[in-house]
């Protein structure tokens, strides 16, 4: 790679695992959704770098334009609005440090020692593929995500309302009568 | 007829079962059963008799002998008849006796509600003493002798319900069976030695030498031992005057006539195998108990207690006379005294049916009232005494000249005792004896109410009387009986009172030739019963040792002045006993209660019979029932208490095992279980509920699985 | 920028979401910590996508990747609210019922 390439490449490593640290060790969730953030913006850059353009958009759109909203709206749901600083005391911290740091040298260690038949990458747009492979010989999988999507859906929508909504569900049906 | 023999016992056992059986229900109670059994016999018996007077041979033998029980060829028991004079003799004596019986019972016991069962059991004992008479070997006549033992014991205790006959019967029985001990042991040392059992076996194999010196007298005192059982002498005389507490036909048929008489029989039979120390012995013996119990009959006033004492010292008599060489004497006066006694008895049962008592005191004067009981009695009483003309006279003079004999010829001078014991006994049994009859028939009334309900008895009572009356004079015996009986060769082989050969007629004339009476041929005459008859003739003149010529004159000279000695001493103390007893009974003379009075002691003395049955009590009965006390207290402490001991054992092993149950058993099985539950709970731990445990858990089994798969 | 870098970067990035998972009482700090182990796979899958062959498999797998990981964050969330509004509480720790 070249200079920019590997200088862009390290630092949206750096952000992203850095952020990603942070998620684990900050006690307040409010910071650790922002740093969840920003770990998502890193991956992002990761995946231009790994020319998945689409992919990279994607995320971005999804996961920071999305999922952290979602994550904040479920944190203050979830809170009582007095806690303005909602800290959230973590425990259990050194078995579960020892796992994680054992298991990441076995990762690494993995990662490292085999011998990939590496190629040389291309860099080519790629949304044009992906939609065509989507149509074509991923439909299945397509089709089944998008029926998955709509149960999310409307189990999410359900699991959420409030608990009059039952009596409330009784009257409409009588109320249609 | 002779050859029939056999069927003579089996007759009267025939008609016991079938008394025992249905007897009840028979027309007249099956009396008639019986007695036409008894007379059968009686009529077979005679027949027999018949043919042996007619052989008139003093060895006239007719022995039968078949094996019984085989081991492969060789023949370890025998069965069968033998039958010579003595025996002829005796069938003869047991069935006239016996069926007279039978004919006064169907009088005396009418109307008892046993009637029946008392004709069977006098069909028993006739079978059993038939038999010992028939017996031709150790075994037989000892089986037979225990029989006649039960059917005394049945008939003694036969009205069971009064505690003194059941007592009675218990005492005869055991007593009896002291005797038969002593006879089992002789019977066994002849067995263990000889290996035989049958008399002419046995006596056979004691020529032969196997049995000698000490063991061979033992063998004989034991089996005398018998004889003094059966026979009631000293010491063993102590059941015979209890045994009147049975009916008194019993008392007459067994206890004065026959099964007593089996002990003289026994004595006879095996007299070959006596040595002259068992000889003396018996003699001894008889001589104790004709003194001990004449004395005692002195004192008693019940009637038929006299009349048992009185058969007892004649029983005496007869043992002593065998046992001091006197074998027709013994067995003469066996057979006299039979009938007599016999007479007596049944006498005595009639005069008891009449008065309704048996104690003399309460008699007197009966002979106006009961005349055929009277002269029957009398007649009985004279044969006693000694009475020449009767048949007592006949037998005892013999006795007492055998006696005098013994003493004259034997060097030791105490031997004389024999003599004077019997000759003193004879006095005072005629003493005693006319004292009975003066008491009972003579004299004035005493009981007045009893007497005046006093009479004759029916016929069926004295018509057995006058039959037995009749036959006590001495015609009936003299002259042929000394001849056919005569004392066998000893097979002792010793010198001295077993005298052998019997002697043949002829031999035995010319012995005699110089006899006073001049009676050159002895034997067929039926010399006149005046004097002592062919007594001398059929004496035991026979040499001793091993028969000298001039030995044999010398002992005849003996014998033959013994027997004039003794038959006019006899003759003379018999007199002086009746006088006496006139004076005192019946003239008053002497009172006899002073002199009751003033030998006080004495007379107590002889009226608690010695006080033997004192002494029996205190030291033989008492010392079993000590010993079984002794042998209960064993049974109850220790071996009751090691049984407990055993289950206490079982207790206590269940108690363990028990706890061990509880502990151990139950302890394993509840220790798994908590094991269990503690395990259970401790692993339930595992599960918190919280996530992060289970992903933590999950992360490090992955990474353990990693680092597995890695290195 | 080689495969291995790309490895060690996504090891990294699950094991922080592993601890974040592991450690974090707020069951949304749970879900972020998801989120983040999800992401680590997704750049996997597109590193071994460019480097080992240009099918496009890997690139499609990380986009349902990211369709899965948003349905499942909007269905767990509403499970948060709805046990918020039961017990008023998302804390891990109240919800161990499965205990045993």
């Amino acid at each position: 790679m070249s200079g920019p390439a590997d200088t862009i490449f390290y630092a949206a490593a750096a952000m992203t695992v850095g952020a990603a640290i942070l998620v684990a060790i900050l006690p307040n969730i409010l910071y650790a959704a922002v740093a969840l953030l920003f770990s998502f913006a890193g991956v992002a850059g990761l995946y231009i770098l790994l020319s998945a353009d689409f992919l990279a958009a994607t995320q971005v759109l999804v996961y920071v334009g999305g999922i952290i909203v979602l994550l904040l709206f479920a944190v203050f749901l979830s809170n009582r609005i007095s806690d303005a600083k909602i800290t959230n005391p973590t425990h259990f911290r050194l078995p579960a440090a020892a796992i994680c740091l054992v298991l990441f040298g076995v990762l690494s260690y993995a990662a490292v020692s085999t011998p990939y038949a590496v190629k040389k990458g291309v860099y080519l747009p790629t949304t044009a593929d992906i939609g065509e492979l989507l149509m074509t010989r991923y439909l299945l999988p397509f089709e089944v995500a998008s029926v998955l999507l709509l149960a999310a859906l409307i189990g999410a929508a359900l699991l959420s309302r409030p608990d009059r909504a039952a009596a409330e569900k009784g009257d409409m049906e009588e109320g249609k009568r | 007829m002779i050859r029939y023999a056999y069927i003579i016992p089996f007759l009267p056992l025939l008609s016991f079962f079938i008394n025992i059986a249905v007897g009840k229900r028979l027309p007249r109670k099956g009396d008639w059963l019986s007695l036409a059994t008894i007379a059968t016999c009686l009529a077979m018996s005679i027949a027999i008799f018949i043919e042996v007077f007619q052989a008139y041979d003093p060895n006239f033998r007719y022995h039968v002998v078949f094996p019984w029980i085989t081991v492969g060829d060789r023949a370890l028991l025998n069965t069968g008849i033998l039958i010579d004079n003595v025996t002829a003799v005796m069938l003869l004596v047991v069935t006239i006796v016996s069926t007279l019986v039978h004919l006064f019972s169907i009088g005396y016991m009418h109307g008892d509600p046993r009637y029946s069962r008392f004709f069977a059991y006098l069909s028993i004992f006739s079978f059993s003493m038939l038999g010992l008479v028939l017996a031709e070997s150790f075994l037989f006549i000892y089986i037979f002798w225990e029989l006649v033992g039960l059917s005394s014991y049945l008939l003694i205790g036969f009205w069971f319900e009064k505690k003194s006959a059941s007592d009675a019967g218990k005492k005869a029985f055991i007593v009896n069976r002291v005797g038969d001990f002593g006879f089992l042991i002789g019977i066994l040392i002849i067995y263990a030695t000889c290996g035989v059992l049958g008399y002419d076996q046995v006596f056979l194999a004691i020529g032969e030498g196997k049995i000698s010196g000490t063991l061979l007298t033992l063998a004989g005192i034991g089996v005398f031992c018998g004889a003094i059982g059966k026979s009631a002498q000293f010491p063993l005389h102590v059941w015979l005057p209890d045994a009147m507490e049975g009916p008194t036909p019993v008392s007459a048929l067994i206890h004065a006539a026959t099964m007593v008489a089996a002990g003289v029989y026994l004595v006879g039979r095996v007299y070959p195998m006596f040595t002259p120390d068992a000889f003396l012995f018996i003699a001894c013996f008889g001589l104790i108990t004709l003194f001990l119990t004449a004395t005692i009959a002195l004192a008693q006033n019940d009637i038929k207690k006299v009349l048992a004492y009185s058969t007892c010292s004649q029983l005496g008599y007869m043992i002593m006379g065998l046992g001091v060489g006197g074998y027709t004497a013994g067995l003469a006066h066996l057979t006299t005294h039979a009938a007599f006694k016999a007479c007596l008895f049944l006498g005595s049962g009639s005069v008891i049916h009449a008065v309704h008592s048996q104690d003399i005191q309460e008699m007197g004067g009966l002979r106006k009232k009961m005349p055929i009981t009277f002269v029957t009695f009398l007649i009985a009483t004279l044969a006693i005494s000694g009475v020449p003309g009767f048949s007592g006279f006949y037998s005892k003079d013999m006795i007492l000249g055998a006696a005098l004999e013994f003493g004259m010829k034997s060097a030791n001078p105490l031997h004389m005792i024999f003599f004077i014991g019997a000759l003193f006994t004879a006095g005072l049994t005629a003493f005693y004896m006319f004292r009975l009859v003066i008491l009972t028939f003579f004299g004035a009334p005493k009981d007045h109410h009893k007497f005046d309900h006093a009479h004759e008895s029916p016929p069926s009572m004295w018509v057995p009387l006058v039959i037995l009356a009749g036959l006590s004079f001495s015609f009936w015996y003299s002259g042929w009986f000394g001849t056919l009986i005569q004392k066998p060769k000893s097979v002792a082989n010793l010198a001295g009172i077993s005298a052998p050969a019997p002697v043949a007629p002829m031999e035995h004339a010319a012995v005699m030739t110089p006899a006073p009476e001049g009676e050159s041929v002895p034997v067929k005459e039926k010399a006149p019963d005046a004097s002592h008859g062919p007594a001398p003739a059929a004496h035991e003149g026979a040499p001793a040792g091993a028969g000298h010529g001039s030995d044999a004159e010398h002992d005849a000279h003996i014998a033959h002045r013994a027997h004039a000695i003794a038959m006019y001493s006899s003759v003379a103390v018999g007199t002086l006993g009746i006088l006496l007893a006139f004076v005192v009974y019946s003239f008053g003379w002497i009172n006899p209660a002073r002199v009751m009075n003033a030998l006080k002691p004495l007379h107590t003395f002889l009226q608690n019979k010695w006080y033997f049955d004192e002494l029996y009590e205190a030291t033989v009965v008492n010392g079993s029932k000590a010993f079984s006390r002794g042998l209960y207290w064993f049974d109850l402490h220790v071996v009751d208490g090691l049984v407990n001991l055993s289950a206490q054992l079982g207790v206590f092993v269940s108690f363990l095992v028990g706890k061990f149950d509880d502990y151990v058993v139950d302890g394993a099985v509840n220790g798994l279980a908590s094991a269990t539950t503690g395990s259970g709970s401790l692993l339930r731990r595992l599960q918190t509920g919280k996530l992060y445990h289970y992903v933590f858990v999950l992360a490090g089994g992955a990474l353990i699985i990693f680092l597995i798969k890695a290195f | 920028m080689t495969l291995d870098k790309l490895l060690v970067i996504a090891a990294a990035l699950f094991c922080c979401g592993l601890y974040t998972v592991m450690t974090r009482r707020n069951a949304v700090a749970v879900l972020m910590g998801v989120e983040l182990i999800l992401n680590a796979t997704s750049i996997n899958f597109v590193a071994f996508s460019f480097f080992l062959s240009r099918a496009m498999g890997g690139q499609i797998f990380a986009v349902f990747i990211i369709v899965l990981a948003a349905a499942e964050a909007a269905v767990a969330l509403a499970i948060f609210l709805r046990m918020f509004s039961t017990t008023g509480t998302v804390e891990v720790d109240a919800a161990d019922q499965l205990k045993g």
